[in-house]
């Protein structure tokens, strides 16, 4: 008892300092499960894709008619040699996967940065001045969401030819709309807001009210949709390349991997389930880090 | 005679107010028709209830909104006249909450720099020392310049606001209830501040509020609103002593005292606050007035000029 009132009185230095918002929110991550796994998750698969070359010596396109289809080291006839086994053209599956890895982040990144771009000017165009512009927008909007994306990338590669460029193209130029959508709300409130008109009765140009007002305060919003939107991105990329309009051979892509295997699928199922569980992964890693980064920047917008 | 810094010559500003398809628009009139005049060095009041149009008013001297029809003047120059940025340099706003005037995502040597940025004066080690004197101008440590928003009180944001608008160094300043947001014991210090600066820039105060004791505090000249219409403008000794309005005697037996043997004010008017869309016939005051004659009711008042101001009312003497 005598000890609880001695330090009662406390030297106030020993008063704990504010922390800053910044170390809050890492506090708040360390804490948050779905957040530390999608990053640990994704970090290593970047890290994986990238330092392919020092990971495995095999050259991805490098082909052994030889050596055709060997099982992973976790089958019966499976070696270290070829630990995630070959495909059909005898290449190393461990080293295709790795560069693989790349074609799908960079289509993740690509697409949304072009979508991302597309969509925050027009929903902050829309939510920002209102009126006839938001109704325009508003009917983009309606446009593209009545488009479907697998159609219309059809379409494009029928007229175009199918690339890794068209793909990035045709994804960045439709996945935009749950860009446009968020930005035209969250820059609605923001719009609405006291520091707004102050900076309108200052004098600050429209432009300078968007860049330094509005933008830095609808970014934690589009930041979770940029990475829901790249997972979404990659997806679809697989799906293209499955139905073999996006990615064209010999790129190693994880969804033309699933699509050469499927004839095989059979008799050796990991051609596909290879590829597939590392789309799983990569996928459900950037999801899980966009609701957490959801929940992280947004406390009081948690459930 | 001098020209006056701020003149408002039979400003109105009306809203169209859609009420479905088949029904033709209606007119809302939020300010109508007022006619100020504001000179150098002073410091002039506006009070009058939620929705009397005050804020309107400062929207369109901050040049937000554009008045529907009639002129106001900065040194005798249309505000239509001249563009946004020019009537930024000589007016500048303090709004009603500093927990929204301010952007959260700004520290406060950028909240304070930023009309500097926009009318892109000086070089950035300049700006820097503008804001530090500006930091000591309104009394916040400079250690605070690194500061975000969230992590300030209501008067420290309040006091930051303040420096953002006199970094300029304008004639006047826009005040919307600067204190109404704080706590009682901030607002002092915070009226304080506004009248050392006052006399330290030689500005001039507009001052939105509804708390008569501030008003009363420091106040020149006050105009009373009452449904977007100036009821009594008058100096502050004769309001607060020969009110002539109706509706300024009320507002001014509404003001609480400290003495408890007093007990509660008693509340001269009834009722509620008319519709603005379809304000009473003659003067919109008289459904509420103690004093309404048959008169009242089908005419309209017009400003009756008193020693020193007017008042609308049929009965001002």
């Amino acid at each position: 008892m005598t000890s609880v009132s001695a330090s009662g009185a406390a030297p106030l230095d020993d008063v704990p300092l504010r922390r800053s918002p910044l170390a809050r929110m890492a506090k708040r991550a360390l804490r948050h499960p779905g957040f530390m796994a999608g990053t640990v998750v994704l970090a290593v698969l970047l890290l994986c894709s990238l330092a392919a070359p020092l990971i495995t010596a095999y050259d991805p396109y490098a082909q052994d008619i030889s050596r055709r289809l060997l099982p992973p080291v976790w089958q019966a006839k499976g070696t270290w040699e070829h630990w995630l086994g070959t495909d059909k053209l005898g290449r190393d599956y461990f080293a295709r996967l790795l560069y693989g890895g790349r074609i799908s982040l960079l289509i993740g990144v690509a697409t949304v940065l072009v979508s991302g771009t597309i969509g925050t000017a027009l929903g902050v165009a829309a939510g920002f001045f209102g009126g006839r512009v938001d109704l325009v927008i508003g009917y983009i909007i309606n446009v593209r969401l009545a488009l479907p994306v697998v159609l219309v990338a059809l379409a494009a590669a029928a007229l175009v030819g199918s690339s890794l460029n068209t793909v990035i193209i045709v994804l960045g130029l439709l996945l935009w709309d749950r860009f446009a959508v968020v930005a035209r709300s969250a820059t609605q409130q923001i719009a609405g807001a006291d520091f707004v008109a102050a900076a309108r009765s200052i004098g600050c140009s429209t432009r300078l009210i968007v860049l330094s007002e509005v933008l830095p305060n609808i970014l934690n919003p589009l930041i979770v949709i940029a990475t829901l939107e790249m997972a979404h991105a990659i997806l679809l990329e697989a799906a293209l390349s499955f139905l073999g309009l996006g990615v064209q051979p010999p790129l190693p892509s994880w969804g033309l991997m699933i699509a050469e295997g499927k004839q095989f699928m059979f008799f050796s199922p990991w051609v596909i389930t290879v590829p597939g569980v590392a789309l799983v992964a990569l996928v459900l890693a950037i999801n899980l880090l966009g609701d957490g980064l959801r929940d992280v920047t947004a406390p009081e917008n948690r459930s | 005679m001098t020209i006056p810094v701020l003149e408002l010559k039979d400003v109105t500003k009306t809203y169209a107010i859609r009420q479905g398809i088949f029904r033709p628009p209606a007119t809302l009139t939020a300010v109508g028709g007022v006619s100020l005049t504001v000179a150098r060095g002073e410091v002039h009041a506006l009070v009058g209830e939620s929705g009397s149009g005050k804020s309107t008013l400062a929207r369109m001297l901050l040049g937000l909104i554009a008045p529907t029809s009639g002129e106001i003047r900065i040194d005798g120059v249309p505000i239509a006249m001249t563009n946004r940025r020019e009537v930024a340099r000589r007016i500048q706003p303090v709004f009603q909450d500093p927990y929204s005037s301010l952007n959260p995502r700004k520290t406060v040597a950028d909240l304070i720099a930023l009309p500097l940025v926009a009318h892109r004066i000086g070089s950035a080690k300049d700006r820097q020392k503008r804001v530090a004197a500006m930091l000591d101008a309104v009394g916040l440590p400079r250690r605070m310049i690194d500061a975000y928003p969230g992590q300030m009180s209501g008067g420290q944001r309040q006091r930051v606001a303040i420096a953002r608008a006199l970094v300029m160094q304008p004639d006047v300043l826009i005040c919307d209830e600067p204190t109404s947001a704080l706590d009682v014991s901030v607002q002092a210090q915070i009226l304080n501040l506004l009248m050392d600066l006052k006399r330290e820039f030689g500005l001039t105060y507009f001052f939105i509020s509804h708390n008569l004791a501030v008003v009363e505090h420091l106040a020149d000249r006050v105009a009373v609103m009452y449904l977007g219409r100036i009821v009594e403008e008058r100096s502050r000794e004769a309001l607060f002593e020969r009110a002539s309005h109706p509706y300024s005697k009320a507002l001014l037996d509404c003001v609480l005292t400290p003495d408890p043997t007093l007990g509660m004010p008693d509340a001269a008017i009834t009722g509620a606050f008319p519709n603005p869309i379809a304000p009473p016939p003659g003067c919109t005051f008289h459904p509420r007035c103690p004093r309404a004659t048959d008169h009242c009711r089908v005419a309209a008042p017009p400003p009756v000029p008193l020693a020193d101001g007017f008042a609308t009312c049929h009965l001002a003497t």
